[in-house]
This record gives structure tokens, C-alpha cells and sequence, in this order.
């Protein structure tokens, strides 16, 4: 095992620069996820620690050692791929072993190992069939028994869950998380999937158009993105941003008035969270707006109400509104709903630079 | 194998097949025949009775053994040559980047569009000052390598998912290593195609052989069996005779190739 580091690391390819200045340091045994949309770079990053591109500038460190030159294989790493990339023509205990046979590992070793983790991953079934035999999760196993087989400095996974449906996905989830408790090596994750960001991590990194936009425990940047990108994009239903004015200490968004954060003046965005909203009773002190609703998703725990907003001012007309209510009274289409929530559990963003100014 | 009644597919096929055979049924006929039934009009379809004299005149009659070793030896060679080297070249070309490596590639596809009688004598004056004119390896050597073999493989090679090939550089491959442990044994079909086309085309050819070779005992099948057509006679039951034995190489290399065409590309269309 080994920390990873990426040193001012940027990738360009032609005049695209998929990633930017990035450095990133992660720990002996820490599980870090790379999360962002297509296009933002995570992947690109993976594949520079892998050896499979090189980096445009920057270094890359595997423990002590500057890797920028090293081929994929004198990297001491294991990569599992969005789609397994097993051996066709090998059966599964070819395919788990076939990395320790490339580095002259005694037989008697490799044996052990395939035997290790096929009781690991409950593969021992399997092992003389040829991938094709196999489904789409045991595919997954296996791709993730030739990466354990190895004992790596670290394990690189490039959305290995995407191929899946959904329970599955769960499930393999869970699984990969009880692995990592058993074996910590330095895992680094890449993923779309925020769900899968949030629940694997021991830190997460938010990516986009090539740069880190905020570093941290899942937890805390859940609770305090650093800006609108990062407010936008962890967490599902996503925060409701809310066009508003701060002007001497009291922020405006339609007829939508409470107290404004320190620091806070001009244009800015009001994120609350769908979960922080709730029916707002008679007499009700807390700020509140109203909305029109859309579509309501009863899921039995929850109730989801997507609306738009009622009388929200100039410049907020199109605001749509989502909002995770307890179960109750259920809202039909088409009526007005008065929502609120209260003010320490709201984010305040820069409209113009998208940096947050409050997070509660 | 499991009896089925003719479908209409049959009815149009079976013709087809009929016109295809025929010179080979025929050919097969004439070597049974005696010279007398051979040259009869209309042509004798069933023979009376079956003179393999033709098969014991046409092997002694010549040096046919030579020819016959010549021509597997010749055939072997390039087969086996143009499977490595092509598989080299196609690879580099498939998946490494290099300069120029797309201005090489059209070079070697144009190479393909010139005939073969364009560059006869250029070969032969190249062959000749390496002093293998009337020597077996004439035959050899310029095709040790062959651009269409390049270029097949090659379009093989980039159909195969990247990802094998990187997962294999990360479990500490070299590229030689990608080539030979992941790249090649998926591509069982393509190479057992290129090698059943290269052993058609050099079993087969005869202009070339024809050149560069002059004393008999040098000669290949083709440019061997040819002698049997003098310029006043034919013996054609000999000749025929001497094309059966020519032909089975091919029929049992197309039965073997065809058996494992069908078990690698059974085995490699699914996706793993």
C-alpha cells in the first residue's frame, strides 16, 4: 500500500485540457472518489495514475516515487474497468491469477491467492468458466478478484458499478465498501454517481471542466458545498437555488424575505435543501414561498413535489422547485403549496462567481 | 448431422453448387479414365471400371515428389511468416502511435492497388542479385509479408476493446506481451483466414514460379503439372491425375481451417 499524490498535474489533449493544475494527495489506505459529470476529467486522472496516459505537466507519485515514466506495469496497481476488460479466452481462474503469473509469481502462490479471493468474492464456483458464462455481477467479481489477487500499491476503479442495474448496483455497493474495510489498500473511485460518492468515500473530490471544486469527507461537502457546482451537483433531489438580492443585511427573493448572512450583498443565490423544506402551517414565522405544483412522487417513506414558483420576483419566474415532504397530506398537480424552511439550514452563494457565502 | 427438406433456398443453391463442381467432378472423372475414354465426345461420365495408372504415371513420370515437397514447403513458410510479421506490423499500426505511422499505412494500402505484373521484373531483378533465381527460397522470400495481411489484421486488431489490452500493460504486459497473450488468441479467426488465403494464393501461384524458376527438380506443383502440356499433346488423363493430388492439400487445410473458424468465432462473439 501507498499514498498517491498528483502534483500540479494538468493533461491537455490538443487544445482541450482535460485536467487542470491538479494536485491531490491521498492517503495510505484512504478510499477517495473522483465524482463529476462526463467530460469534467476524473477519468483522465485514473488513467494518468495508471500509466495509461501520460500527464501534459505535473507529477505523479505512488508512494515516494515519481511514476510519470514508469510503464502501467511497473506501477504496482490494479485497475478494474467500467467493463470488466476480462479475458475473453481465459477462464476466471486464469483471468484472477493472470497478473501474477505476468510478474513469475510461484504457482503454488498464484494458487493461493486465486483461492484467497475467490472465497473472498464467493467465486470458487466459477472458476473454470469463461467470462462469457458469466453474468454482469460476477463479471464484476472477477474483475475485482484479478485487482485483489495482486495486493497493488492501489486500486484504481473507473466507474465499475455503471454497467449494473440498479440493485445490483447496490448491492455490489455494500460489498465493495465491506472489502475495503477487510483489505484497506488506497482505493481512488471515478463515478458520476454521487450516491456511490457519498456512501464510499472516506473524501470525495468534485470535479469539474478539469479542476478539483471542493476536497473533502462526503458529509461535509454535502453539508457545505463550496459553490454553486458543488451545491448543484451532490445530492439527489438537487438543492433548489433560488435567485435573491442581499441588501443591508436582509436577502430578498420575490416576496420571500430573511435575515442575510454577513458578507452577503447584491446579487446572490438562495440553495435550500428538498429535504429542508416542509408544508408551511398557519402562522408560520419562517420564511416561506409558494409554488404551483408540477408532479408529485409518492415513494411510501417520502412524498417528492417538483413545482415552480408562484410571485418569485424579476429574474426568478422560471425557478423550479423540488421538495421532499413527510407523508400526509398529499398535494394534487396543479395546486398551490406554501413551503418553508428555516433560515440556518439555507446556502448562500455569489451569484456572479457561484462561491459560497454561508452554508448552513 | 440433422436431415431437413429442401427449402426454395435449396432449389436456387443447389444449381449453383452443380456449376461449381462440375470442373471438379470432371477433373476427378478424367484422372480414372483411360486416355481412350478421355478423349471421347460426347465426354464419358461413368467409366468402366477405374484405371489409377494415371496417379502411378503422373508421380513417376516426373520428379513430382520435389514438386509436391517444394510446394508445401514454400506454402508452410509464407503462411507461418505472414502470420507473425503481419501480425506485428498490423498491431503497430492498430495501436501504436508513431510518426508518420498514417502516411506508412497509405503507402502500404497503395501498394495493394499494383499489380503484380508491374513489379515482375523489378522482383525478378531484386531476387536475381541476391542469387535466388532457380532456387526454392525465389519463391520464398518476396512474400514473407504481405500488405493485404498487414491491413486485414490490422482492421481486425482495432475491433478488439481497448481495455483487454490496457487491463493486460497494468497486470505488467509488455506490448509484445498485449500481442501474444491477449491480442492473437482472440484473433483466432482472422489469423486462420489470412492463413488459408496466403496458402491459396502461394499454392496457387504460377506466374511468379514460373520466372524464377527454371530447373524442374525447383519447380512448385503448378509450374510442375504444367509441363504435362506439351505443345503437340496433352496427357490430360496424367495432368488430371496430377491435379487431384494438387487440389487435396487445399480441401483438407479449407476442412480443418473451416472446423476452427466456427469454434473461435463461437467462443469470441460473445462479449466477455
Amino acid at each position: 500500500m501507498a499514498t498517491v499524490e498528483f502534483r500540479a498535474v494538468t493533461k491537455r489533449f490538443d487544445d482541450v485540457v482535460a485536467v487542470n493544475d491538479l494536485s491531490l494527495r491521498i492517503a495510505d489506505g484512504e478510499f477517495m472518489v473522483l465524482v463529476g459529470p462526463s467530460g469534467c476529467g476524473k477519468t483522465t486522472a485514473l488513467r494518468m495514475v495508471a500509466g495509461l496516459a501520460q500527464p501534459t505537466a505535473g507529477e505523479i507519485l505512488i508512494g515516494d516515487r515519481v511514476v510519470n515514466a514508469d510503464s502501467p506495469g511497473r506501477r504496482d496497481i490494479a485497475m478494474v474497468f467500467q467493463n470488466y476488460a476480462l479475458y475473453p479466452h481465459m477462464t476466471v481462474e486464469r483471468n484472477i491469477g493472470f497478473g501474477l503469473r505476468q510478474r513469475r509469481m510461484p504457482r503454488a502462490e498464484v494458487q493461493a491467492r486465486v483461492r484467497e479471493v475467490s472465497t473472498l468474492l464467493g467465486l470458487e464456483d466459477l472458476l473454470r468458466r469463461k467470462p462469457a458464462q458469466l453474468s454482469g455481477g460476477q463479471r464484476q467479481r472477477v474483475a475485482m478478484g484479478r485487482a485483489l489477487a495482486r495486493h497493488p500499491q492501489a486500486f484504481l476503479l473507473d466507474e465499475p458499478l455503471s454497467n449494473l442495474d440498479a440493485k445490483l448496483r447496490t448491492q455490489l455497493r455494500a460489498e465493495l465498501k465491506k472489502i475495503h474495510q477487510l483489505v484497506p489498500t488506497t482505493s481512488i473511485y471515478v463515478t458520476h454517481d454521487q450516491v456511490e460518492a457519498m456512501t464510499l468515500g472516506d473524501r470525495i473530490a468534485v470535479m469539474s471542466a478539469g479542476r478539483i471544486q471542493q476536497l473533502g469527507p462526503p458529509q461535509e461537502v454535502y453539508d457545505r458545498p463550496a459553490n454553486l457546482f458543488v451545491a448543484g451537483f451532490i445530492g439527489n433531489p438537487a438543492m433548489n437555488l433560488l435567485p435573491a438580492a442581499a441588501r443591508s443585511g436582509v436577502l430578498t427573493s420575490g416576496d420571500l424575505r430573511m435575515p442575510s448572512p454577513d458578507g452577503a450583498d447584491g446579487e446572490v443565490i438562495l440553495g435550500v435543501r428538498p429535504e429542508r423544506l416542509s408544508a408551511a402551517g398557519d402562522g408560520d414565522a419562517r420564511p416561506a414561498f409558494d409554488i404551483t405544483v408540477d408532479v408529485v412522487e409518492p415513494l411510501g417513506s417520502e412524498i417528492v413535489v417538483h413545482g415552480s414558483r408562484v410571485d418569485s420576483g424579476a429574474g426568478a419566474e422560471s425557478a423550479t422547485i423540488t421538495a421532499r415532504l413527510a407523508v400526509g397530506a398529499m398535494p394534487a398537480a396543479g395546486e398551490r403549496l406554501r413551503l418553508a424552511f428555516d433560515p440556518a439550514a439555507t446556502h448562500v452563494f455569489d451569484a456572479a462567481t457561484g462561491a459560497a457565502l454561508r452554508s448552513g | 448431422m440433422r436431415f431437413s427438406w429442401p427449402s426454395p433456398r435449396h432449389l436456387f443453391l443447389a444449381p449453383l453448387a452443380l456449376i461449381m463442381a462440375a470442373p471438379l467432378i470432371w477433373m476427378a472423372i478424367t484422372s480414372i479414365e483411360t486416355p481412350d475414354q478421355a478423349r471421347q465426345f460426347p465426354p464419358v461420365l461413368i467409366p468402366h471400371g477405374i484405371d489409377w495408372h494415371n496417379y502411378t504415371r503422373a508421380v513417376d513420370s516426373a520428379p513430382f515428389g520435389a514438386w509436391y515437397l517444394n510446394s508445401i514447403v514454400v506454402s508452410l513458410v509464407v503462411v507461418l511468416s505472414n502470420l507473425v510479421l503481419c501480425s506485428l506490423a498490423a498491431y503497430a499500426f492498430a495501436r501504436i502511435r508513431f510518426f508518420g505511422a498514417n502516411v506508412l499505412f497509405i503507402a502500404l494500402l497503395a501498394t495493394l492497388m499494383v499489380p503484380f505484373q508491374v513489379i515482375l521484373i523489378p522482383t525478378f531483378l531484386i531476387v536475381r542479385h541476391l542469387g535466388l533465381i532457380d532456387n526454392v527460397s525465389a519463391l520464398i522470400v518476396p512474400n514473407l509479408v504481405n500488405a493485404f495481411g498487414i491491413f486485414m489484421l490490422r482492421q481486425f486488431f482495432r475491433t478488439l476493446p481497448i481495455e483487454l489490452e490496457e487491463a493486460a500493460r497494468i497486470d505488467g504486459c509488455s506490448r509484445l506481451g498485449v500481442l501474444i497473450k491477449i491480442v492473437l488468441p482472440l484473433s483466432v479467426p482472422a489469423l486462420s483466414t489470412l492463413a488459408l488465403i496466403m496458402l491459396l494464393w502461394t499454392w496457387n501461384d504460377f506466374l511468379w514460379p514460373l520466372v524464377a524458376i527454371n530447373t524442374e527438380k525447383h519447380m512448385t506443383l503448378q509450374v510442375g503439372l504444367s509441363t504435362f502440356q506439351g505443345q503437340h499433346q496433352t496427357q490430360w488423363t496424367v495432368l488430371m491425375a496430377g491435379n487431384v493430388l494438387a487440389l487435396l492439400p487445399l480441401v483438407i487445410a479449407f476442412l480443418l481451417t473451416q472446423r476452427s473458424f466456427v469454434r473461435s468465432i463461437a467462443a469470441s462473439g460473445v462479449k466477455g
